[in-house]
């Protein structure tokens, strides 16, 4: 569909505020934290102004914003929140039970770093702490794909199918407090693509009175587990479904991961967020100089894409793997982890490379990028993956 | 009671969309020692109805009724009884 | 213009050089052009130094690095000059203005440098004159423009009265108004 649609400069998180708008939710239980603030603190205007119909809660803290969001959804209310950082990490009991009670709440992630020593700026410890919570986790290059994501994570999540909660994360300051060019949908548009919210079971449906999330114990609890993973497994089609909706709309078509030169590439770097628009650049100039480089975005980290990561590597000679969070004691990052044990038992596999870069907001720069591609030719010849690097870190 | 495989909770999650299905547990199987109520000396003074933990015991205007579907033989009732009518016996085995 | 302008902002937290940067952003958007803008964030409090970055290109801007090779560097006080590196990374072509009272061949003797391309503008002189207030951000914008004209006086000013509406009063507009104008006709080059 050929549509123009009105270009603003806007910062990640007001983009995120507009999205939150435009979709208008019953509930908004929030606590404001560096660098998710704006998000909460411009949607209470649109609160204030009456430009919503959102109940919005101000609660006492991260922990409770979660509660309060748990019980609203249970009500079958359609809800949003934001937070980042510590404050996820205070969500943390609440998050499993989000998830594991199958409500499709929407949360947006600055993704920043966690204390101590104390940072506010971006890197995925906060979220990839959370990555085993149950949530779907979508992770948004630029300002454009933070506002794009949120409408699809409604879609996701309220599927029936699918019944989850989902996590839009963005990096802490690099594209939160970032201003660039956001083309703006219509309240129309996205009223018809997000469609009216009716909850399959509602704890204030009195015609039908429900218990949620009631005791299990060794004889039930397993078989619940088993199940919530297959329902996040299950979401993997809904959410190509709904990326390929939102392209015949806007034009802008997403998917599970996204493939930058890399069908006949020999090098390949994976990476997330706001960093693959610096790999972009990276693989042009070299693509430029005859160079067979690519790039492999993963947008969807939860649920693992792990058959088109597969798909998309396996025929590569060298893979270098970008963390933006670091385990202390084991050996890389969890994208590492993730990829290389997925991979393992096919015939025809890469040598996969772990790098950590960027922690506490530490600049990942083209002239990094470039040195990585060059690293990744040196580990052919060596045959094997160097033990873990660090990008950009002192000696 | 046949316990749900995993298969069967994929779509609904951990939600009971039966009110009131306690009642199925028939907890009366805990029980070993059983109350029993001598009722010419019961005065219907409902205390044993009052204190019962499980709201095992009825009382239908008339008398009341212990219903050892759900009795667990806690002993409450008795201890409560101001007459002293209701006398805890052991289960046979 | 190559591909992608990209311009630091030197200032005091307080001066306004956030606003800069975003309203020469939004301006140059409107002009159809490709931009991205932001700060960088420390602890800072008013007073203390701090920047700001722009980036405009006549193409999609995916890059989210800081800006390590700037083409122009705007300083909104002179007193950051010897303080912080403002030189850092800047090409032998590269542009600076100034807010001074000071001509450009003074600066330069300051700087100690042959290269570059010296501009000053007494930014702060003329936002007191026409603001009633040192905020020198807008005139150093109005400085900007003349020197690298990318977008047209009228586009700033017209974008300037359609950020500020409605959040300052009419005679503070009509200030910034002024102060761009006055700065974009009194920069001086070498």
């Amino acid at each position: 569909m050929k549509t123009t649609f009105k270009k603003i400069a806007i910062e990640g998180n007001e983009a995120a505020a507009l999205a939150f708008k435009q979709v208008n939710p019953d509930v908004v239980a929030a606590y404001p934290i560096t660098p998710s603030t704006e998000v909460v603190q411009k949607f209470s205007e649109y609160v204030a102004n009456g430009e919503v119909d959102t109940e919005f809660v101000p609660v006492e803290s991260e922990h409770s914003a979660m509660s309060a969001c748990i019980g609203a959804s249970a009500a079958g209310a359609r809800v949003m929140t934001s937070t980042a950082s510590q404050g996820l990490a205070l969500m943390w009991e609440m998050l499993y039970i989000a998830s594991s009670l199958r409500l499709p709440i929407v949360m947006t992630v600055a993704n920043r770093a966690l204390s101590a020593p104390i940072n506010i700026h971006g890197d995925h410890s906060d979220s990839m702490g959370a990555r085993d919570s149950g949530w779907i986790q979508i992770y948004s290059e630029n300002v454009q794909e933070i506002y794009d994501n949120i409408f699809q994570a409604v879609r996701i999540a309220e599927d029936p199918q699918v019944r989850l909660p989902v996590m839009v994360n963005f990096d802490g300051f690099i594209t939160s407090h970032s201003e660039e060019i956001l083309e703006v949908l219509d309240d129309d548009l996205v009223r018809r693509f997000i469609g009216e919210y009716k909850p399959k079971y509602s704890l204030l449906d009195v015609d039908h009175p429900m218990t949620m999330g009631p005791l299990a114990l060794f004889d039930s609890y397993f078989e619940f587990k088993v199940a919530q993973a297959y329902a996040i497994a299950n979401s993997l089609p809904v959410i190509k479904k709904v990326g390929r909706e939102f392209g015949d709309l806007t034009g802008r078509y997403y998917d599970l991961i996204e493939k930058y030169h890399t069908d006949d590439a020999e090098y390949i770097i994976v990476a997330m967020s706001s960093t693959c628009g610096t790999v972009r650049e990276v693989v042009d100039e070299l693509r430029e100089k005859g160079e067979k480089v690519g790039l492999l975005k993963i947008r969807v980290f939860r649920p693992f894409p792990l058959e088109e990561i597969s798909n998309a590597l396996k025929n590569a000679k060298v893979v270098g793997i970008l963390d933006r969070s670091i385990i202390p004691g084991s050996f890389s990052g969890p994208l590492y982890h993730e990829i290389v044990s997925g991979m393992y038992h096919l015939d025809k596999r890469p040598i996969f490379q772990p790098y950590v870069y960027g922690l506490g907001g530490r600049d990942i720069t083209t002239e990094h990028i470039k040195n990585v591609f060059t690293q990744l030719q040196e580990i052919e010849k060596l045959g094997r993956p160097k033990n873990l690097i660090y990008i950009g870190v002192r000696e | 009671m046949k316990l749900p495989g995993w298969k069967e909770l994929v779509e609904i999650g951990p939600i009971i969309l039966e009110p009131g299905n306690a009642r199925e547990y028939k907890t009366g199987d805990w029980r070993t020692f059983r109350p029993e109520i001598d009722y010419s000396k019961c005065t219907t003074c409902l205390f044993c109805w009052l204190f019962c933990p499980d709201s095992a015991i009825s009382f239908d205007g008339k008398r009341v009724e212990i219903n050892y579907d759900y009795c667990k033989g806690c002993g409450i009732c008795a201890a409560e009884c101001p007459v002293k009518c209701i006398t805890m016996k052991e289960e046979e085995k | 213009m190559k591909e992608m302008l990209e311009i630091r902002w030197h200032a005091r937290a307080g001066q306004g050089a956030k606003t800069a940067s975003y309203l020469l952003a939004e301006t140059a958007l409107e002009a159809g052009k490709y931009i991205q803008a932001f700060p960088e964030y420390g602890p800072e409090r008013t007073g203390a130094p701090m920047k700001a970055f722009t980036r405009i290109s006549d193409k999609p801007i995916r890059i989210h690095s800081q800006v390590y090779n700037p083409d122009v560097v705007v300083i909104l006080d002179k007193s950051l000059i010897g303080k912080v590196n403002i030189l850092e990374g800047v090409p032998s072509d590269g542009i600076i203005i100034v807010n001074t009272t000071q001509s450009p061949e003074e600066i330069r003797k300051q700087l100690n440098i042959s290269d570059r391309k010296i501009y000053t503008v007494d930014a702060t002189g003329i936002s007191l004159a026409t603001l009633g207030r040192p905020i020198p951000n807008t005139p150093m914008l109005g400085a900007l423009i003349k020197i690298i004209p990318i977008i047209s006086l009228e586009e700033v000013l017209d974008q300037l009265k359609k950020k500020f509406e409605g959040r300052f009063r009419p005679e503070v507009i009509e200030g910034n108004l002024q102060a761009i104008k006055r700065a974009y006709e009194e920069v001086k080059g070498e």
